[in-house]
Order: C-alpha cells, then sequence, then structure tokens
C-alpha cells in the first residue's frame, strides 16, 4: 500500500501527570477530508499542535509522506505544505483582510503585488472579497474563521489541519461554511478537520477518526462511526448505547 | 495609503535640503543637525520597534558601538574618516546581531526583551568608561582636522546635507522594507508569532534581521555624532538619553510608520528647544518634558502624531461629506 500523505505513529503526550494523547495512530489518505472528533478534552487540539509541530510528542512519530517531521518547528511544517488554523482565531489583528491573506501567500511568492493578487484570489474562493480592505480586528467570528481557512490555504498547502473552523458560528453560518471547504478539496488540498459540529462532519468527511480521553475509539467512515456502541458511549455515557437500542432509537 | 505617503515626505526633504541656502544661522543648523541625528537613530529603532514590534530600550547600545569603533579606528590605528564611518556601521550592525542571536534564540520577548537590551546597554557603558582602549573615564577626542577628507568641515552646511542624506536614506530602506515581502513578515511577527509560523514564517531569524538593520541605521547615528562634535564618554555614547530618544521619537510620531520617526523627532526636539529657553538650562528637565508628552500621547494617542494625522483627515472628509449632503438635501 502507498504511504499516506500523513502518518502518525503511536504518539503519547502528557502533561505532568495528565496524559491527553495515549498511543495514537492514525493515516490521512491524499484528496479527502479526514475529521478527527471526539467530546470536550478527548486530546483534539493536542493532537493537532503535535502534528503541526506547536508541541513535541513523549513518544510516537510523525510522518509526511514517509519522512518523519517528529518536532519540527512549525514553520518548517509550513514549508514542507502543512498549513494550519487555530481554533482560537489569530488574525494579524492590525492588518487588513488582503494583508492578512497576503501574507500566507508570500510563502511560495516573493512579490508584493504577486502575493496580493493570490489573496484576492483566495479571498473570493473563501467569499472575503467584500471585506478585503476591513480590518482583520473588526471582522466577526464567522469571518475570522474564514480568514483563519483564507490565510492558510494562501500559502499553498498540500494538507490543511482546520481546527474547530466551525465553532461558534451559528447554523446558517455553518452551513454558509461547508461549501467553502468542499471547494478546498476540489482544489486538490487534503484536509484534516477537528469538529464539534456532528452533523457537519457526517456531511463532509470522507473518513472519521474519534478520540475519546486521549485514546482512539474507532475510525470509519462516518455512518459506521455515529452506530459504533463505543462512539454513543463516549460522547452521551457508559450504557447509553444498550439503553438507546431497548428504547429503539438507536441507528439499528 | 502607502503610495500616497512617499511625496509629501520626498517635499519635506527636499525643502530642508534648501535650509542652508536660505540661512547661515548656526543657531538654526545645529537645531537641525540635531534633530536629524534624532531621526535618524529613530528610524532605526522603528525598523525593530515599529514594524517588528520588539520595543528596545538600549539602541545606546548600537549609537555608542558606532561610536566607539569610528573612534577608536581613527585614533588609535590612524584609519581614515570616512572608512571609520562605514565600519562604524558595521560595527554596530554585528553588535545588533549578536544581541539579536542571544535573546530572540532564547525567546525573550516584550517586556523581558526591553529589559534585556537596556541592561546589554549598560554593560557596555561601564565597560566603555573603564576600559582603556574607550579611553575610560576621559573618553575620546578626535583630533581637529578641518578637512572633507576627514570629514569634518568649517561650517555647519556639509554635516547638515549629510544627516539630510542619512535620514533620506534611512527612510528610503523603511519605505523598500515596507512593501517587501520581509516587511510583511516582520509585520506578521509583530502581530502573531504562532499565526506567523503557521504560515512558514520563522520568527527569530526575521527579527533578527530586523535587529541587524536597526542597529546599522542607530550606529549610523553615533558614527556622525563623533564626527559633528568630535567627542565622546561612555556617559554620551552608552547612556540612556539616546535610547529614550530613539524610542520616544517614533512613539510621538507614529511607530510602524515611515515618517513617524522624522515628525516626532522634530516634535520632540523643538519642545526640548523651547522649555530651555523659556525655563532656562535646568539639566534634567528635558526628560521631565519627554516623560510628560509620553504620558500624554500614549493615554491619548496611541498612534502618535501620524495616527492623529490620519484620523483628523478621515474626520474632515466626513465633515465635507455631511455637509455636502446637506446642500442637496
Amino acid at each position: 500500500m502507498a504511504e499516506p500523505l500523513l502518518r502518525v505513529e503511536r504518539v503519547s503526550k502528557g502533561f505532568g501527570g495528565l496524559i491527553a494523547l495515549d498511543d495514537v495512530s492514525l493515516a490521512v489518505e491524499a484528496g479527502r477530508i479526514s475529521a478527527l472528533i471526539g467530546p470536550n478534552g478527548a486530546g483534539k487540539t493536542t493532537l493537532f499542535s503535535v502534528i503541526s509541530g506547536f508541541l513535541a510528542p513523549s513518544a510516537g512519530r510523525v510522518l509526511h509522506n514517509g519522512i518523519d517531521i517528529t518536532g519540527q518547528q512549525p514553520y518548517l511544517l509550513a514549508r514542507r505544505g502543512i498549513a494550519r488554523t487555530f481554533q482560537i482565531v489569530q488574525p494579524f489583528a492590525g492588518l487588513t483582510v488582503h494583508e492578512n491573506i497576503a501574507i500566507g501567500a508570500h510563502r511560495t511568492r516573493r512579490s508584493r503585488g504577486q502575493a496580493l493578487d493570490a489573496a484576492a484570489d483566495v479571498a473570493r474562493t473563501l467569499g472575503l472579497a467584500d471585506v478585503l480592505d476591513r480590518p482583520a480586528a473588526s471582522l466577526t467570528l464567522a469571518l475570522r474563521k474564514r480568514l483563519e481557512v483564507a490565510r492558510a490555504l494562501a500559502s499553498d498547502p498540500e494538507l490543511l489541519l482546520l481546527d474547530e473552523v466551525l465553532a461558534g458560528l451559528n447554523p446558517s453560518e455553518v452551513g454558509a461554511m461547508l461549501p467553502v471547504i468542499r471547494a478546498i478539496i476540489d482544489a486538490g488540498v487534503s484536509i484534516l478537520m477537528t469538529e464539534h459540529v456532528m452533523q457537519a462532519v457526517l456531511s463532509l468527511a470522507d473518513h472519521v477518526f474519534v478520540l475519546a480521553e486521549g485514546r482512539m475509539v474507532a475510525e470509519g467512515v462516518p455512518r459506521d462511526v455515529v452506530g459504533n456502541p463505543q462512539v454513543v458511549e463516549c460522547y452521551l455515557g457508559r450504557g447509553a448505547a444498550a439503553r438507546l437500542a431497548a428504547s429503539g432509537v438507536g441507528h439499528g | 495609503m502607502k503610495g500616497r505617503s512617499i511625496s509629501p515626505v520626498a517635499l519635506v526633504l527636499v525643502a530642508l535640503a534648501l535650509v542652508p541656502l536660505l540661512t547661515a544661522s548656526n543657531v538654526v543648523l545645529n537645531f537641525l543637525v540635531q534633530m536629524l541625528l534624532v531621526a535618524l537613530v529613530a528610524q532605526g529603532w522603528n525598523v525593530l520597534g515599529g514594524y517588528g514590534g520588539q520595543y528596545s530600550f538600549g539602541h545606546a547600545a548600537f549609537f555608542g558601538t558606532g561610536a566607539y569603533v569610528s573612534a577608536i579606528l581613527q585614533m588609535r590605528y590612524g584609519v581614515n574618516a570616512w572608512v571609520a564611518f562605514a565600519l562604524g556601521v558595521a560595527g554596530g550592525a554585528v553588535v545588533g546581531a549578536a544581541i539579536g542571536a542571544l535573546t530572540f534564540r532564547s525567546g525573550l520577548r516584550g517586556s523581558y526583551f526591553a529589559l534585556v537590551t537596556l541592561a546589554f546597554a549598560e554593560v557596555f557603558r561601564i565597560l566603555a568608561s573603564v576600559a582603556p582602549i574607550t579611553g575610560a573615564g576621559v573618553g575620546i577626542l578626535v583630533t581637529l582636522d578641518l578637512r572633507p577628507q576627514a570629514f569634518q568641515f568649517q561650517s555647519r552646511a556639509p554635516f547638515y546635507w549629510i544627516i539630510l542624506a542619512l535620514v533620506a536614506t534611512s527612510i528610503m530602506i523603511v519605505q523598500m522594507i515596507g512593501r517587501s515581502r520581509f516587511g510583511a513578515w516582520l509585520v506578521a511577527v509583530r502581530e502573531s508569532e504562532d499565526a506567523a509560523k503557521a504560515v512558514g514564517i520563522n520568527p527569530a531569524r526575521v527579527k533578527l534581521a530586523a535587529m541587524t538593520i536597526s542597529a546599522a541605521m542607530t550606529a549610523a547615528g553615533g558614527a556622525f555624532y563623533l564626527q559633528y562634535f568630535l567627542f565622546i564618554d561612555s556617559g554620551i555614547a552608552y547612556g540612556p538619553w539616546i535610547s529614550i530618544e530613539a524610542l520616544l521619537a517614533p512613539i510621538v510620531g507614529g511607530v510602524g510608520t515611515v515618517c513617524g520617526p522624522l515628525l516626532g523627532a522634530l516634535v520632540v526636539k523643538t519642545l526640548g528647544e523651547v522649555t530651555k529657553h523659556v525655563v532656562g538650562d535646568a539639566p534634567g528637565l528635558d526628560l521631565v518634558i519627554y516623560g510628560g508628552v509620553l504620558i500624554v500621547i500614549v493615554a491619548f494617542a496611541p498612534n502618535g502624531i501620524s495616527g492623529l494625522l490620519s484620523h483628523l483627515r478621515l474626520h474632515i472628509m466626513r465633515l465635507r461629506s455631511s455637509a455636502a449632503e446637506r446642500s442637496h438635501g
């Protein structure tokens, strides 16, 4: 079998006595939307930080196209084509939307003019064309989340790590964001996303990984994963799957 | 915005270049030379502090190094003054790169960075006040040799044009940085280091480059000071006064703007001069004034005079358009 785009191999990460990730493995295939789901505190963001180089794992390896990238600095990973967004959005607040995206575009473009042009293109794709000249600090949360995605996308990544880009958005904003994410995958960029909004994950993702209490409890296509009793239990509590089955509301 | 900001600056520089043709007054030229000297040093600070967001409290370390390297080469080794000037600038850049490598590698930011730069400047000052090569407590006096090839002139006008050319060059460099990828990276690092890393920027390296450029500009100010006054000691070269003027002028004029340092230097120096005339030459009084100005600016105009001006321009435009609407209605 061909080497996947990204492979996480038996990664563990502890903070003092707390084990945030315990022997986690996953493989992200190119050309797909893979989603990492799990309840609060499952370790999703920690795993993201390990993959994107912001945290070094206590054990295990991360491989990109078969090359060991464990513990490499985030900017080196970004240059390899692994871009990320932040759950707590980190716009360059003092700059305009256009300048923000251009900084991403500068990764592969030296000239200011080319970077600004590329940024304008990305902004159009992500529906930010109307707010190009607004200061990033003045945007609503929904637009700031888009800006995060736009800036990362402008850096021409091979793999885009989206950390909860739908969290905190209202249903209509979520609905507006879904085609944006599909457009990214259509443009040939692979995606690994963490998400709380289950409905969105089910409609978007090709492959789902479920993390609970730092351990990978299930993976597969979305339809199978939501029916998995272990997954139901980690969201709703022990015995929930059995109770649901007994009352006849299970997915059967 | 960026395109429009060049022409007024160019106009001001051309107007300034004509001043020696209109007046031979030493008082006026002396004032303007000192103002432009601060503008140059401040532009250096602005590269690192304004664009890079790294507030240094110790730019005296670079000013003093520029002055001392030039003085030592001239007086101890008989190097030509112009060559010594260039090597002084290079020496400042080396010290900037060294301090930058030490501080940014260890991840110092914000007030920690400010304190460490202050400490470096003080260490240099104390070393210069005891080491024989820097003239210890006596300082270094450059032998009078009023020939252009010795970078000394009979009148003040040539000095004035030289410092004006240095300021113009520094403004051009900053303008180029502002329009380059490096400038975009530098501003990105100022706004958020994590977000910068996530798009492939190495913050430590960008800050190091900015600090080297910044230090070279400020060192040019120090080496010029030496030629103009022909004397330095540890208190002048590495004293806190120059660190304060280096950061005060951009903050007053507008940090991270092309003309903020020049504007700020003009305002700060004028205030200092006016105070001297009104109150008499009480030592330290200019610092009291500076402190007061700093408080007012930080409290009421965080973007400095440039910020106030663009705010005012917006306000006037709004007034005009609402007046136009009323006349239509």
